[in-house]
């Protein structure tokens, strides 16, 4: 009796630890660089559409982790990443200035919405002014559901409130409601309470359980969103995979990776606009 | 809520159409988390029967610890793992973060504490009974923890069981350490993060139907493996 157990207690470890050293399904020695980005761009569908075009040409696969712009920087900055692919200018900026990354350039933009319930309750439907729309929820103190979670889309409402001149903040736990998750959670959060949130549009289009919820404020120039591309600095971490990584971005920049960016569609509708290598972006 | 309804139909169209990425996804989490309370085993039960049958200072504490242990979120977990095999952390050098070896320390680090507790528990309880007995025998430390170990072997079963429950279902240490990356780290709960942010509920929840029937195959066939060898012994 003891030995059929010793038995099978021995089978059942020598089973587990050869799939423990077994390594992932994509165990393969190809080579891939780590591709630091955000949830928008991975929930849209975009990489399911392009990375595959881009690792079919070079035998370069890559591997996104798809984090809040903010966890995304950090990530890249402890070198846990060859490249960065975000949208906030700003803190790409101050990541290259840094010296964490070696340049940034402008990929691609689309724009951000304020999506709410049909019926309204701040009265901002058909306004293009971002601002002037989010001085209007204040003021009715209809709620507003943020991202809280520092990331891209974060700091761009951040930005939208400096501009209308309120501080939410204060009135966070009332009709300001900061859920710290990604656009996806936190759209969950806004269709099951009824609140007005700020998202990119590609998150958007490919989400799907909008309820009744709608647009309510699109166009203005203050909802550009716009995408950058950033070589982690080899200099500060010697394991970045730089020539894999600055492969990846040459690509993305050329005349192919930019069509094929162009090309990705969901529904009949362009998510993400290509302005890869323009100065502006 | 016709997206609860529609879970059901997507579960069990999803299995028959033996989906390959489906398929991926599940093996890797079974692979995952099976290493890990592998490897959780090793450590929790020799360590649980020291502590039951040992007699040094600082028992209690150290017992009262690991129990206070089986509580640990797995997010924090998840962060301390990051934090030690992140490029700029002691192990960076070891490549391991964003790979599925750690995705298995970070889950054996979960479950160690929860099989070791456990079977302290089971082994003491044993003890009280057996003391006696054992030591009219003059059994040693090893032989008592041995005996102990023998008798307990459902309990500890179920302690491993408990282990395992708590691997295959958590997310958030997974989260962190495996980045959720389609083809090498996307498991189960990963996967059912993703589909809920992007807002595919009835997916997510076909996706969950799944593993809670992952979970009940794998306790069915230990509990299997415990009715063999009982007719084993009595045959």
């Amino acid at each position: 009796m003891r030995k059929i157990w010793t038995r099978v207690a021995i089978a059942l470890t020598a089973f587990l630890l050869s799939l423990a050293f077994a390594g992932g399904p994509s165990a393969q020695n190809r080579p891939y660089i780590i591709l630091q980005s955000t949830t928008s761009t991975a929930n849209s569908g975009l990489y399911d559409y392009i990375l595959p075009l881009f690792t079919q040409k070079t035998g370069i696969e890559v591997r996104v982790v798809a984090v809040g712009t903010g966890q995304a920087i950090k990530n890249a900055q402890n070198g846990d990443g060859d490249v960065l692919l975000v949208h906030a200018k700003a803190a790409e900026e101050k990541f290259v200035a840094d010296g964490y990354g070696v340049k940034r350039s402008g990929v691609m933009y689309n724009d951000f919405i304020i999506v709410g319930p049909p019926a309204d309750p701040a009265g901002i439907s058909g306004l293009n002014n971002a601002p002037e729309a989010l001085a209007k929820i204040a003021a009715a103190k209809a709620l507003f559901a943020s991202r809280g979670d520092n990331s891209g889309t974060h700091k761009k409402e951040l930005n939208l409130w400096k501009a209308a001149q309120t501080n939410p903040v204060k009135a966070s736990g009332t009709w300001y409601r900061e859920t710290g998750s990604g656009m996806g959670a936190t759209l969950n959060v806004a269709v099951g309470m009824g609140a007005y949130t700020l998202t990119d549009r590609g998150t958007w289009i490919a989400f799907r359980n909008r309820g009744n919820f709608k647009i309510h404020v699109q166009g203005g120039k203050a909802l550009f969103n716009q995408y950058g591309i950033i070589l982690v600095n080899p200099e500060k971490h010697a394991r970045v995979k730089a020539l894999e990584g600055q492969a990846f971005i040459d690509w993305i920049l050329s005349a192919e990776g930019q069509k094929a960016i162009g090309s990705y569609k969901l529904g009949g509708q362009q998510l993400f606009f290509p302005n890869g290598g323009r100065s502006g972006g | 809520m016709s997206d609860f309804s529609s879970a059901f139909s997507k579960a069990f169209q999803l299995l028959i159409s033996g989906d390959a990425a489906l398929l991926e996804i599940i093996m890797l989490s079974l692979q995952v988390s099976l290493s890990a309370v592998l490897l959780a085993t090793l450590i929790g039960l020799p360590l649980g029967s020291i502590l039951a049958v040992g007699r040094f200072p600082g028992r209690t504490a150290v017992a009262a610890g690991v129990n206070a242990l089986m509580g640990l979120p797995p997010v924090v977990v998840g962060l301390a793992v990051y934090m030690l095999l992140s490029n700029a952390g002691p192990l960076g050098v070891l490549e391991l973060l964003y790979t599925p070896t750690a995705l298995i320390i970070a889950q054996t680090l979960l479950v160690a504490p929860i099989i070791a507790a456990l079977a302290r528990q089971a082994a003491e309880d044993l003890l009280e009974e057996y003391d006696e007995q054992l030591r009219s025998l003059g059994a040693g430390k090893l032989q008592t923890i041995s005996t102990l170990m023998w008798d307990g072997r459902y309990r500890l079963l179920t302690a491993i069981l408990a282990g395992f429950g708590r691997a295959i279902a958590e997310v958030g240490a997974v989260m962190i350490v495996g980045g959720n990356i389609n083809h090498v780290t996307r498991t189960m709960t990963t996967a059912i993060a993703l589909e809920t942010s992007k807002g595919d509920l009835a997916l997510a929840l076909a996706l969950g139907i799944i593993l809670l029937g992952i979970a009940f195959a794998v306790n069915a066939a230990l509990m299997s493996l415990r009715g063999t060898a009982e007719r084993a012994a009595h045959a």
